[in-house]
């Protein structure tokens, strides 16, 4: 077992757009600890996306390889790597991707209905709850995504991510989709969840975003241009702080 | 195994999910599979209804019936037939007299007229036959009794009254022993036929009367051709020699040549039964076909809907695949929800299907057999409607690439 939740080497990952090649990744060398917050950044063009892509394995890099959680996913066939994001990958996506129509307690098990687990609909409901309370949407299980405010949005996504406790959370541009206040307040769940040991990489082209993180790793066509820890701000936590209630942390 | 079972469930669960969000377009799917259904419901049971009453009506006219008409079937296959009858009352005696196999033989020469009885009266048909007549048909007189071979001899002025006639001409009863006039010419009813019902073609078997051919000759028709004669053979197993034996005499009796086509033709109750056992089996053919076309329509029609809810529901998948569905899952998910749209929608117009067939008997009166077997086929093929016509739209859902699927708009 590798102390790494991510280990990424030489990691390249080209697109062939018919005769021209596009070298999405060149060559990116990338170690995660457990319990680090991690944030992605760069322009959109950069490679990011791309490297959200196959750490949350969805793609697979064309060389290289990447290890998560202690198990080289660089060559899984397509439903080994579904069982793989089911059971170690928890994603937050820009946009919510929640199913409509669907209760948020409905939405928080569904990675449950496909997980190896086994859980009896009793126990799923269980666990599904028990996220739900951990993002502070007590009392909402029942309300469709319509019902619900684009940040309430994202914390019911957070807590699908969460319910199969997965080794990494991984979300795309978290809050791009959210005002300045309810961006503050998922970061601050994030950082929560942080807090409580959850390794979390977190892939966002704004500054004042990534500077929640406690390492901002920057990406430029396709290589990694810089890497280092950074003085965390501390997100103002709903309802409760004052509005800025900024604490280096190192 | 319980896992599986259990993910199984989660799957159905999730597709039955789908289906209840969009329920008029469930619904509209359907239609095309409960149609396809209802129509092959209704259809095989009115196939199967006409094919008993075929069944029964041929079976009560005795295994061992056979029936000679006028005019020829030429080697080619065409009916011919010149209006004039080329069988005469002494074609029947002499077939009587001759042919061994024959136990029974009557001719029979059918008229119109009105019966009168008193201020009543009724339209119906009047056949001239003999003696053997109940004994062919297996036909008893329910009160009285037949004419005798001597009222043929001499002519007498009786007549046999069906259930019908009888039932219209005297409604207090007690027809046996009335005079009823028919052409102006009183007849003595002397018996009243047994009660059979409709036969196959919906005609009332009941509405008929029976008299002496040799008094219909005489007095009603004017003339001394017959329509059409009866006989039975002697035993189920020599209606081939009987017919047989038929032929030969007849030929020689209308002095045809060696190798000249026959100016009568012959039908065994067999090949009756089989003629019209084909001719309904082309009409079911048809209708089943149709009922097919239906169901097919309705699988395209599934097919379609399942196409626009794969692409509608692209991001769902994307979403789906993203936290660990595999594609057999997906796949599942959309190969269920196609088959349950086309079960609910097979169980549906089997519900219908039995429903019409009732109706069609109430109103149009005609004999209806709902048989289990076509149930179940209806059944069956809707479901494989469904996984035929669900599967490409499925496939297509679980090969889609969970990238581009959540960056779907």
């Amino acid at each position: 077992m590798s102390q790494y939740v991510i280990e990424i080497q030489e990691l390249t990952k080209v697109y062939s757009l018919g005769e021209v090649e596009v070298r999405a990744l060149d060559g990116i060398n990338l170690s995660v600890d457990v319990g680090e917050f991690l944030a992605v950044m760069g322009p959109s063009g950069s490679g990011k996306s791309t490297l959200m892509n196959i750490i949350g394995c969805l793609d697979r890099p064309t060389a290289g390889t990447y290890k998560l959680d202690g198990v080289d996913v660089s060559e899984l066939a397509r439903d080994q790597r579904a069982v793989i994001r089911n059971a170690k990958i928890g994603f937050v996506f820009q946009s919510f991707n929640l199913l409509a129509r669907t209760s948020a307690v409905e939405n928080v098990e569904l990675p449950l209905l496909y997980g190896e687990l086994g859980l009896s609909r009793h126990e799923r409901r269980k666990v599904a709850l028990e996220a739900l309370h951990r993002v502070g949407l007590a009392g909402r299980e029942g309300n469709h995504p319509s019902q619900l405010s684009g940040g309430q949005q994202q914390r019911v996504a957070i807590a699908r991510a969460l319910v199969t406790n997965p080794a990494i959370l991984l979300a795309d541009e978290p809050t791009g989709n959210l005002d300045s206040r309810t961006s503050e307040e998922i970061m601050g769940i994030f950082q929560k969840l942080n807090d409580d040991g959850k390794t979390v990489v977190l892939i966002t082209h704004e500054p004042d975003i990534a500077q929640h993180a406690k390492r901002v790793v920057t990406v430029r066509d396709g290589r990694i241009q810089g890497d280092e820890r950074v003085n965390q701000i501390r997100a103002t936590m709903q309802g409760v702080a004052p509005p800025v209630a900024a604490e280096a942390r190192t | 195994m319980k896992n599986s079972v259990v993910r199984f469930g989660n799957i159905t669960v999730v597709g039955l999910k789908a289906i209840s969000r969009n329920k008029m377009r469930s619904f509209l799917t359907m239609l095309g599979i409960v149609i396809g259904v209802g129509c092959v419901i209704v259809v095989v049971a009115i196939g199967n209804g006409a094919s008993k009453s075929i069944q029964d009506t041929i079976n009560s006219l005795g295994s061992n019936f056979i029936m000679i008409f006028p005019g020829a079937t030429s080697q080619s296959g065409a009916k011919i037939f010149t209006g004039n009858s080329t069988l005469t009352p002494e074609d029947s005696d002499a077939i009587k007299a001759e042919c061994p196999a024959v136990a029974y033989v009557t001719p029979n020469m059918r008229t119109a007229a009105q019966v009168v009885a008193g201020e009543l009266n009724w339209g119906t048909s009047i056949y001239g036959v003999n003696p053997d007549w109940p004994f062919i048909r297996s036909w008893n007189c329910s009160d009285g009794a037949f004419f005798s071979d001597s009222d043929v001899k001499s002519a007498t002025k009786v007549c046999v009254l069906g259930a019908t006639v009888a039932e219209n001409l005297f409604p207090q009863g007690g027809a046996v022993g009335q005079t009823v006039r028919i052409k102006n010419v009183p007849f003595k009813v002397v018996g009243v036929l047994d009660r059979k019902g409709g036969n196959t073609m919906g005609q009332d078997q009941d509405d008929q009367v029976l008299a002496p051919y040799t008094t219909v000759m005489k007095r009603l028709a004017g003339q001394s051709k017959v329509s059409m004669i009866m006989a039975s053979a002697a035993s189920p197993d020599q209606v081939q020699d009987a017919q047989d034996q038929i032929e030969a005499l007849l030929r020689q009796r209308h002095r045809i040549p060696a190798g000249g086509d026959s100016d009568f033709m012959m039908r065994s109750q067999e090949e009756i039964a089989a003629a019209q056992n084909a001719q309904m089996g082309i009409l079911r053919t048809l209708l089943i076909s149709i009922a097919g076309i239906s169901l097919l329509i309705g699988g395209i029609g599934i097919m379609n809907i399942m196409l626009v809810s794969v692409t509608e529901r692209t991001r769902e998948i994307g979403i789906r695949m993203a936290i660990g569905a595999k594609g057999r899952h997906v796949l599942l998910q959309f190969l269920f929800e196609a088959v349950t749209l086309s079960i609910v929608g097979g169980l549906i117009g089997i519900l219908l299907g039995a429903g019409g067939s009732a109706l069609v008997a109430r109103v149009l009166k005609w004999p209806i057999v709902v048989s289990p077997s076509s149930i179940i086929i209806a059944f069956g093929v809707a479901g494989a409607v469904g996984v035929f016509f669900g599967f490409y739209p499925a496939r297509k859902a679980a090969q889609l690439d969970p990238i581009d699927a959540l960056r779907y708009e």
